[in-house]
Order: structure tokens, then C-alpha cells, then sequence
């Protein structure tokens, strides 16, 4: 990693201060955007905080040394999903300004379910996690990964798939009329 | 990797200020010879007229003075434009075009960031540019640039899966996404057993450079490609309210853009720094490598401003049929026939 020279005491040793200091920013940065998200009442800016939360996620793939998933993720969830979103709001409410239907009502719901992906998600990583440490010194390999997904995890891979296409069909099945 | 030696040891700030002037250079350098030379002179030529000619001799300094003339302009904001994502719009068009660059590689040395990813990062980074384009027409509030934004996703969704398809055949074939290992794959590959010209990923993935050309064009949303900023009908569609400096920052984007897929076409298709007959680990191509580099975007975007000032604009429905009833199968066949002789010699 010639490029990447001056970073080779921070990374293959104890001392992360540099990662950590970057950890800092961009977590304080995303709990902001993420909580702008869900108070605004502008959808497109809502959809805008979005972008910098996921953004800020796909940092934090690449401060863990997961390359290839912080890449993934800007491919698929800025590139696209947003994308879509943005696609979407601007398709069916055009107007500039805010929006009177985003009312409390749905936020109540909105929260319960929010703690509860919270909940759920967050046990299930400190389960199998537990304080396990992260191994920085080797970032992990595009082949390797490609390796397992193809090996060892095949069969979950290959159902994932199946399950995409299927909400792929659903959805045109649904959308048209006749 | 063998790390460049130089005759003086820098330290980590002076190096990422070193590589973000040589980014800036990369960036503004290729767009500004583009505009010059192909949108000033070549598009003149083909209509028969001299184009700038006042400006420094042959017209070479009109650059700066349109630089100059949009500098000095106000920078307008509609009065029920959403300010804030207006103003921010453009910035994000540029970071996609100054994320993009980071992955070329110069010389057998000279890259900004050598990852594991490569062309992967760079498909990647380019797709952020679609949120600039839909901030810029949404926060317009001007019908015009609303419709621009739209039709300009629409078609870059669309025109985004043959771009990053075609690309597959050449990593099938080179074994890697890092785009320094595509570059020397070519350079050592060998076409029958003959290795004298290496192995330039043109002449075996001719059908993914013809389909990454068509991809760029129209990502570049120009000509034919250009119903988002069709003049007949949205004025300049997203650009519409857009005047001054942030007018110009699309501009520059654009541009430099056009420059940037042209290097990557270039690396990944043409060899990149490398020139045939040298041996690709030779110090020398530290040297000549960007200049190689130079030569081959201008090749390779004289093809695509060719097309530019040649073809009339494809309707709507015609340029989503093209997209995804002709490239996207044509590049998922080709991805299938690479990935099998790929097996079988």
C-alpha cells in the first residue's frame, strides 16, 4: 500500500488515534443528520439527511478496514435507494416547502417501530459480537469476500436472491393495470 | 507495491497537499483541454467556421476569459428557491467528479489511492452525482429544472447498469478490480501466445468498450443523449436558474467528467500509462505515463465529442428502449461468452 504509507504506523499498531478522532466526527455527525431526518417537514430535505447518515455508515465500513461493503454501500444506497426516493417524492409532490401530512400520528408508530429494529438488531450484534475486538490490521480482501459469498454461503446468498426477484415481480404485478 | 523513491522524505500532510494539487491538475487540466480543443475548435470546424479566434493566439486564452466573464457575474437565487440545497447542488456534482479521479493510476507509482476496489469505487462515487442533478431541479422551483432532474435520473438509472456491466468483462479477464492490476494485466497479457503488443482489452472486449462509450455518453447527458437539457423544451433543464460561478462549477463538472471516463475507458480498455514494446515496471513510465495517459483521453474523448456534434437528440421512449432492451442484454451476453472462455483457456 504505497499510497497509504504515512497510515501504516496508525493502523497496524494499538494506537488508533487518527481512526478514532474520525470515528468521533462522523458519529456525531450522523446522530445530527439522523435526528434532523425524522423532526424535518420537508420529505426531499429528510431524504437529504439520509444520504449524509448513510454516507457517514459507509465511512465507518471503511475506517473498519470493510472496503468493499462502504463501497457497496454507496453504490447501492446512495447511488440508488436515495436516488429512488428522491425520484419518487419529486414524481408525486413536486412542491417546495413543508409537508402537513407528515403528522404526530404516524410518529408515535414511527418511534415504537424504531425502538424495536433498535432493540432487535442491537441484541442480535451484541449476541454474537459480544466484545469481540476488531481485527484492523489487514483490511479484509474484495476476492476473499467474493470467496465466501460463493462458498461457504452460497445458500443464503442464492435465497436472498430468489426473495429480490420475487418482490421485483410482485411489484410490476402490482403496478400495472391490466 | 515498490514505493517511489524520492530525493526527499515528505510527511503526511505534505503529501495529501501534494495529492490534492496533483488532483486538482488531473481534474481541471484534461477538462480544460477538452473544452478547447473539442467543444471550441473541433465543433467549429465541423460547421464550417473558425470558432474563438480573439482571445491569445488562435483563440487558446478564450478559456480564461470565459472563466473570467462567469466569475464576475451575480450568482442569482430564484426568491422561492430552497436556498440552502440550491447553493449546495453543484458542490455535490464536483466532489463526485474529484472522487472519480482518485482512482486512476498515472504510472506504475503514481496513484492517489491504491484499493482493492478500484473500478468499483470509481462506478460507485459516479452515481452520487445524480443527487446533485436532483437537488439543483428541485430546489430551482422552476417547472423547467424540475423535469430536467427528472428525465436527467431517469436516464442516468438506466444508462448506469450497461456502464457498470460492461465493465465486467474487462474484470473478468483481468482477474481484479484494482485498476493498477487491470493495467498491467494488459501489459503482460499475451494474444496467442504473441505478448509483443500486451494484451490491450480492446481488441478481446470490443462490445464493452463499444457499450462503455454509448454508457458514458449518456451519462454525460449530451448529445444524442441530451433530453434532460433538451433547449427546444426545458431551456437548459436543471441548469435553468443556475448563473455565475455555480453555473460554471456544473460546467467544469461536466467537463471534467467527460475527461475522467475517457481516462477510465482508457485504462481499462487501452492500456492506460502503458505503451507497448517498454516494460511496464520501468521507472521511465513515472515520467511518461500521465503524458501517455493525455494522449489516450484525447483520443478517446475525440470519439465521444464526435458522436456529440454529429448525432441528433434520441426521443425519450427511444433512449430508455436503447438502455434496457439492446445494451443491457448485449452486456449481459458478453459478460456470460468472457466468463466462459475465461474457463476454458
Amino acid at each position: 500500500m504505497a499510497a497509504l504509507q504515512g497510515f501504516d504506523s496508525l493502523t497496524s499498531g494499538d494506537t488508533v488515534v487518527a481512526q478514532n478522532i474520525a470515528f468521533g466526527i462522523l458519529a456525531v455527525v450522523m446522530i445530527v443528520a439522523a435526528l434532523r431526518m425524522v423532526t424535518t417537514l420537508n420529505v426531499v430535505h429528510a431524504a437529504l439527511y439520509l444520504v449524509i447518515v448513510l454516507a457517514g455508515a459507509a465511512g465507518i465500513f471503511i475506517l473498519l478496514g470493510a472496503e468493499f461493503v462502504g463501497v457497496t454501500q454507496v453504490l447501492v444506497y446512495i447511488g440508488a435507494i436515495v436516488v429512488l426516493f428522491l425520484f419518487g417524492i419529486m414524481l408525486t409532490r413536486g412542491a417546495l416547502g413543508e409537508d402537513e401530512e407528515a403528522n404526530i400520528e404516524k410518529r408515535r408508530m414511527a418511534v415504537l417501530v424504531g425502538v424495536l429494529v433498535l432493540v432487535v438488531t442491537g441484541g442480535a450484534v451484541l449476541d454474537s459480537f459480544g466484545d469481540a475486538a476488531v481485527n484492523r490490521a489487514a483490511p479484509s480482501l474484495t476476492a476473499e469476500i467474493g470467496d465466501s459469498i460463493f462458498s461457504q454461503y452460497i445458500v443464503p446468498f442464492e435465497a436472498v436472491s430468489v426473495l429480490l426477484l420475487a418482490a421485483l415481480i410482485g411489484a410490476i404485478v402490482i403496478a400495472r393495470k391490466d | 507495491m515498490n514505493t517511489l523513491t524520492l530525493a526527499v522524505e515528505l510527511a503526511y500532510w505534505q503529501q495529501t497537499t501534494l495529492r490534492a494539487v496533483i488532483g486538482l491538475v488531473a481534474v481541471l487540466l484534461p477538462a480544460g483541454t477538452l473544452v478547447y480543443l473539442f467543444l471550441f475548435k473541433m465543433m467549429s470546424f465541423m460547421q464550417s467556421r473558425l470558432g474563438p479566434m480573439e482571445a491569445g493566439p488562435y483563440g487558446s486564452l478564450q478559456l480564461l476569459a470565459e472563466v473570467g466573464k462567469f466569475l464576475q457575474k451575480e450568482d442569482i437565487v430564484p426568491a422561492k428557491a430552497d436556498r440552502v440545497v440550491f447553493k449546495a447542488a453543484p458542490f455535490v456534482v464536483l466532489v463526485s467528479t474529484f472522487l472519480l479521479v482518485l482512482v486512476i493510476p498515472g504510472g506504475p507509482d503514481l496513484v492517489f489511492i491504491d484499493v482493492d476496489t478500484g473500478i468499483f469505487l470509481a462506478l460507485a462515487v459516479s452515481s452520487i452525482s445524480v443527487i446533485g442533478i436532483l437537488m439543483a431541479g428541485w430546489a430551482s422551483a422552476s417547472k423547467y429544472s424540475l423535469l430536467g432532474a427528472l428525465r436527467a435520473t431517469g436516464q442516468l438509472i438506466a444508462y448506469e447498469l450497461p456502464l457498470v456491466l460492461a465493465v465486467m468483462g474487462v474484470v473478468i479477464q483481468a482477474g481484479t478490480l484494482n485498476m493498477q492490476g487491470i493495467v498491467m494485466a494488459q501489459a503482460q497479457g499475451e494474444i496467442f501466445g504473441f505478448g509483443g503488443i500486451g494484451s490491450p482489452f480492446i481488441l478481446t472486449q470490443f462490445l464493452g468498450f463499444a457499450i462503455f462509450l454509448i454508457a458514458v455518453q449518456a451519462e454525460l447527458t449530451q448529445p444524442p443523449f441530451d433530453m434532460p437539457v433538451a433547449e427546444s423544451e426545458l431551456v437548459t433543464g436543471y441548469l435553468t436558474e443556475y448563473s455565475g460561478m455555480r453555473f460554471l462549477m456544473f460546467f467544469i463538472g461536466e467537463f471534467a467528467t467527460a475527461g475522467i471516463f475517457a481516462a477510465l475507458a482508457s485504462t481499462l480498455f487501452l492500456g492506460g500509462w502503458y505503451i507497448p514494446g517498454l516494460d511496464p515496471t520501468d521507472n521511465l513510465f513515472n515520467v511518461i505515463g500521465p503524458m501517455v495517459l493525455m494522449g489516450k483521453i484525447i483520443l478517446v474523448s475525440f470519439l465521444i465529442f464526435w458522436f456529440r456534434f454529429t448525432y441528433p437528440r434520441f426521443r425519450e421512449d427511444q433512449l430508455q428502449t436503447l438502455a434496457w432492451k439492446v445494451l443491457i442484454p448485449l452486456s449481459l451476453i458478453n459478460i456470460v461468452v468472457t466468463g466462459v472462455l475465461k474457463v476454458v483457456f
